[in-house]
């Protein structure tokens, strides 16, 4: 636990590779896992006398976020040299965007789920979003002295998506970066997998006196390579530099590297030692200059996004947060919990629970999407809608999804009939058998009226047992309930 | 005659009469390289099979009677910061003197389907850095007017081939002058042509903003058959421009008459030498008796345009020349511990003084807390040059200025004073920062026997205006002849 003294204040910068088909500046293909230097040409490898030139699905692609983050789209900008030497920089600068951002000054509204479950709705500042070229990998073996490079990653297109210092604590930066990532996937703008590095966050964190509305000197962390590790690395840094303040020591303006495994942080270089990057206007590119009519239409295309749904979700339909999140997992299972909604013949509530509960744990264990099983709206809400009808138990419901989920043209009701699975809800039926099991057990009803009320689930188990499992409960405990207050 | 005197026009005439064969021509301008380039040192890279054999190439098509460009089997040397397949280009520098690009520059794709015959890659200022040639790491070339005086940078071996009669035509880049200080100095002409006009992908870039690739030759008509050829829009590079470039060579014809050329008054000043003045106040004559009308004009920015060109250029340079940092290709000192030694020494070992000098002082002008005086108020003055060119361009069709404000200096005389050396480039790079065409042509000889040029500028993709003005004047005076060696 921090020191309750103290705030924390977060500003991250996201990194997102865009899975365009081709590279930004060139046209090789934009491929992750491929054999080493085997993507790549003289013109991302930086040789003699090549140039860039713009792909314009990039622009679409990293505007598409601006609108999903309520930015203004400078539809004049511009692309700027950042020069700096490294291995895996082949031209020594990276085309980035400098003083004039393709999408800027947006905001992101998120749901934080606090310690007990329960959430709260927070607007979380968007800076400026802009395009920019990845770098190389170096490869380092012990076979060989020295280090080698793979240009394969080089001008990979990346959006570089930073946030204002607006985060309060470690949930809220994981809870922003989970709707970062959710969103990018509902735009299908880029893959977001971490193992692969296509999405990154640089951590900025300061700590303040509760109160205070003067922001103490911020610390950059590099190397945060997972959303749990931002986590870990928050908590970190936050309670080294009330550590340092505490003991009467001062912040200094720096740059930490974190090391996740050793779950600390050290030293990469301070204020001083700081580069100077040198950003000029890219004289290689002309200004982007984009109509308006193209920058509307492209906020036409985007769909409802995942973050808003969450919202809604929870508000309007009785969803937890938790189970919210696991329908959002894809927005194929999303979109099939919407349309099975939008039939009305069942509550969301019952959609949900299936759909989180018996869908979701099939989906994971066969390693299956959605697509790849029979299940349909129509089917899936028919049957749910016998069991809230209580024309079929729950327990029958199950057996008639399984043959849902792999039987193409399936009719539950049909599935129902021939499994002679309908429940009894008839009163004079189940009048019958009530009365019977009753006379039968009548220890159990003199326990039942002695105070143990657990008698009467063993006499719902007896009628149930004597229905063969088709009397309807609810029905049946009605009846026996009746029959303890008239007998 | 011997067949390397011909211009490329003639050339094109002869061969398609079967008067000559490509492999004739070609192999005269061999043997003169051979006979003459150990004074000169033009040529890095002399590629005479290639040379032979693209030649044979040529004479088949025109026996089969193939339709040809004119330009087809004219011996062509190029510039050896564009970029050709399989043939080394070093930018006249240590640092790229192993360097075998595996792409064609676009304007030697360009040529491919014209069939000029490549007979070699010249020397230059090292990275095109300099105004006299001297600063190329392998060898200094001299004025075949004068061998004692320097051909003028950074284009001096193309420039210094084409007077020596060592090519007939050949490829330049122009940054600050470069393609028109050879030119001027060697007597010969030379076409910057409309920054965005030549694609400039290939082009070893030295300041990406300014840097333009275009044609010397000993005449106006080969000038513009070589423009002709190597113009036009390239999707390859992104500031090349989409537009219609009409055939500059066919459409060439000598006219002047009714045109209006400004005399800007800034650029006949001190500085300027008087026999300088005198020879192009002449020539402004001749124009005026071939039915032009003459207008003194004023360009009252001038004087700042050459600080504003040594902010720009060394600026982009910086940045440019940063890839050459021993990692990928060209030269790695041999002996380093870790990486910032192996990036200390290479870049100090493989980059010559002048180079070094304009990427410190690129570097300075970027740097945090430097930006705003330096490199920002070069490029708002860079919209005022350009403005007061436009406001020109509304009363005038051409400007006519000296190329340069003397005649070629001694080799070895400016090498002390970089200030002096910067100075020669004072008529031309007004022309780059504005993004215009210029053109330069010989316009007589000074006492001291070089040859003085006089420099016609016009309005952007104005090329047509110019080769014809300057057509109109050389008809008038004569074309230049192949120096005597």
């Amino acid at each position: 636990m921090l020191n309750p003294n103290y705030e924390v204040v977060v500003g991250l910068e996201v990194h997102a590779e865009l899975n365009t088909e081709s590279k930004i500046y060139c046209s090789c293909k934009n491929a992750f896992g491929l054999e080493v230097n085997s993507q790549c040409c003289p013109i991302c490898m930086g040789m003699p006398g090549t140039l860039p030139t713009l792909n314009m699905q990039v622009v679409e692609y990293a505007i598409k976020m601006g609108h999903a983050l309520h930015c203004n789209i400078h539809r004049i900008c511009k692309q700027d040299r950042k020069n700096y030497f490294y291995p895996d920089l082949p031209k020594s600068y990276q085309i980035s965007q400098f003083d004039i951002p393709l999408c800027e000054t947006g905001y992101l509204d998120v749901l934080v789920e606090n310690p007990d479950k329960s959430s709260y709705q927070k607007r979380f500042g968007v800076t400026r979003i802009h395009i920019e070229e990845d770098a190389g990998k170096l490869l380092h073996s012990a076979n060989i002295d020295g280090s080698l490079v793979d240009f394969n990653r080089c001008g990979v297109p990346l959006i570089e998506i930073v946030s204002e210092p607006d985060f309060r604590s470690s949930a809220e930066a994981h809870a922003y970066l989970e709707t970062i990532k959710s969103i990018l996937q509902y735009l299908d703008i880029s893959d977001c997998k971490m193992e692969q590095g296509s999405i990154r966050a640089d951590v900025n964190v300061s700590v303040r006196k509760k109160g205070s509305k003067e922001f103490g000197t911020r610390v950059e962390m590099k190397n945060v390579n997972s959303f749990s590790a931002v986590v870990r690395a928050i908590d970190y840094e936050a309670a080294r530099q009330i550590e340092v303040l505490e003991n009467g020591g001062e912040i200094f303006q720096e740059t930490r590297r974190w090391d996740d495994a050793k779950g600390e942080n050290v030293l990469l270089r301070s204020k001083e030692d700081s580069q100077d990057y040198r950003y000029f206007p890219e004289p290689d590119l002309p200004t982007i200059v984009l109509e308006q009519e193209y920058v509307d239409g492209i906020k036409e295309s985007i769909p409802e996004l995942p973050n808003i749904k969450l919202i809604r979700f929870t508000q309007d339909f009785g969803i937890s947060y938790d189970e919210a999140q696991v329908l959002l997992e894809e927005p194929e299972k999303c979109a099939f919990f919407e349309e099975s909604v939008a039939k009305k013949v069942c509550s969301p509530k019952i959609i949900c629970n299936w759909m989180v509960g018996d869908l979701t744990k099939y989906l994971r264990e066969k390693k299956l999407s959605l697509g790849d099983t029979a299940l349909t709206v129509d089917a899936f809400t028919a049957l749910l809608k016998m069991i809230e009808e209580g024309k079929i138990s729950n327990a029958a419901g199950k057996q008639v999804f399984e043959v849902l989920l792999t039987q193409e043209h399936a009719d539950p009701a049909k599935i129902v009939e021939e499994k002679g699975l309908a429940q009894i809800s008839d009163d004079s039926a189940l009048q019958a058998v009530v009365d019977q099991v009753c006379e039968a057990n009548q220890k159990s009803i003199q326990d039942y009226k002695n105070g143990k009320t657990n008698a009467l689930g063993y006499l719902t188990g007896q009628c149930m047992k004597a229905t063969k499992g088709k009397g309807n409960p609810a029905k049946m405990k009605e009846l026996l309930l009746e029959y303890l207050q008239t007998h | 005659m011997e067949l390397f005197e011909y211009t490329a026009s003639q050339l094109s005439g002869m061969l398609r009469e079967k008067k000559v064969s490509a492999a004739e021509v070609t192999q005269s301008v061999l043997d003169r390289i051979e006979a003459v380039d150990e004074k000169v040192k033009a040529y890095l890279t002399v590629t005479g099979e290639e040379a032979k054999q693209q030649a044979a190439e040529v004479d088949e098509l025109l026996a089969k009677g193939e339709p040809l460009s004119p330009l087809a089997g004219i011996p062509l040397a190029v510039k050896d910061n564009i970029c050709t397949k399989n043939v080394r280009t070093s930018c006249a520098s240590k640092m790229l003197g192993n360097f075998v690009p595996p792409y064609h520059a676009t304007v030697m794709k360009k040529l491919e389907g014209c069939r000029p015959v490549m007979v070699g890659k010249v020397n230059m200022d090292e990275f095109a850095m300099g105004s006299s040639c001297e600063t190329s790491y392998f060898q200094k070339t001299a004025n075949p007017r004068n061998l004692d005086y320097v051909p003028g940078g950074s284009s001096g071996g193309s420039g210094a081939a084409v007077a020596a009669g060592e090519a007939v035509l050949s490829l330049g880049s122009d940054t600050g002058g470069s393609i028109r200080l050879p030119s001027a100095y060697c007597g010969v002409v030379g076409l910057k042509p409309t920054y965005s006009s030549v694609s400039r992908f290939g082009l070893v870039a030295f300041a990406s903003s300014l840097d333009q690739i275009g044609p010397l030759g000993r005449s106006v008509e080969d000038v513009a058959m070589l423009y002709s050829a190597i113009c036009g829009y390239d999707p390859m590079d992104a500031t090349s421009a989409k537009r219609e470039y009409p055939d500059f060579y066919a459409n060439l014809k000598a006219d002047v008459a009714g045109k209006t050329i400004g005399i800007p008054e800034e650029y006949f000043a001190q500085g300027v030498s008087e026999e300088v003045q005198q020879k192009v106040m002449a020539a402004a004559k001749v124009l005026e008796g071939l039915g032009a009308t003459l207008k003194t004009v004023s360009l009252p920015s001038t004087s700042y345009a050459l600080n504003a060109y040594y902010i720009i250029s060394s600026a982009e340079a910086s940045s440019n020349l940063a890839r050459f940092d021993g990692v990928k290709y060209g030269y790695r000192t041999p002996e380093y511990h870790g990486l910032d030694e192996m990036y200390e020494k290479t870049r100090s070992e493989g980059f010559g003084d002048e180079v070094k000098r304009r990427i410190l002082l690129g570097t300075f002008v970027l740097s945090s807390g430097f930006y705003d005086a330096y490199y920002k108020k070069a490029k708002l003055l860079q919209n005022r040059i350009g403005e007061e060119f436009d406001q020109q361009f509304e009363s005038c069709d051409l400007l006519l200025t000296p190329t340069a404000p003397d005649t070629a200096f001694k080799l070895g005389e400016n090498m002390g004073d970089p200030l002096k050396m910067y100075a020669a480039d004072v008529c031309t790079t007004t022309v780059n920062i504005a993004g215009l065409p210029a053109l330069s042509i010989p316009c007589g000889t000074a006492a001291n026997g070089l040859p003085i040029g006089m420099q016609l500028i016009g309005p952007k993709f104005s090329e047509q205006t110019l080769l014809n003005a300057a057509l109109a004047y050389q008809q008038e005076t004569g074309c230049c002849a192949v120096a005597k060696l």
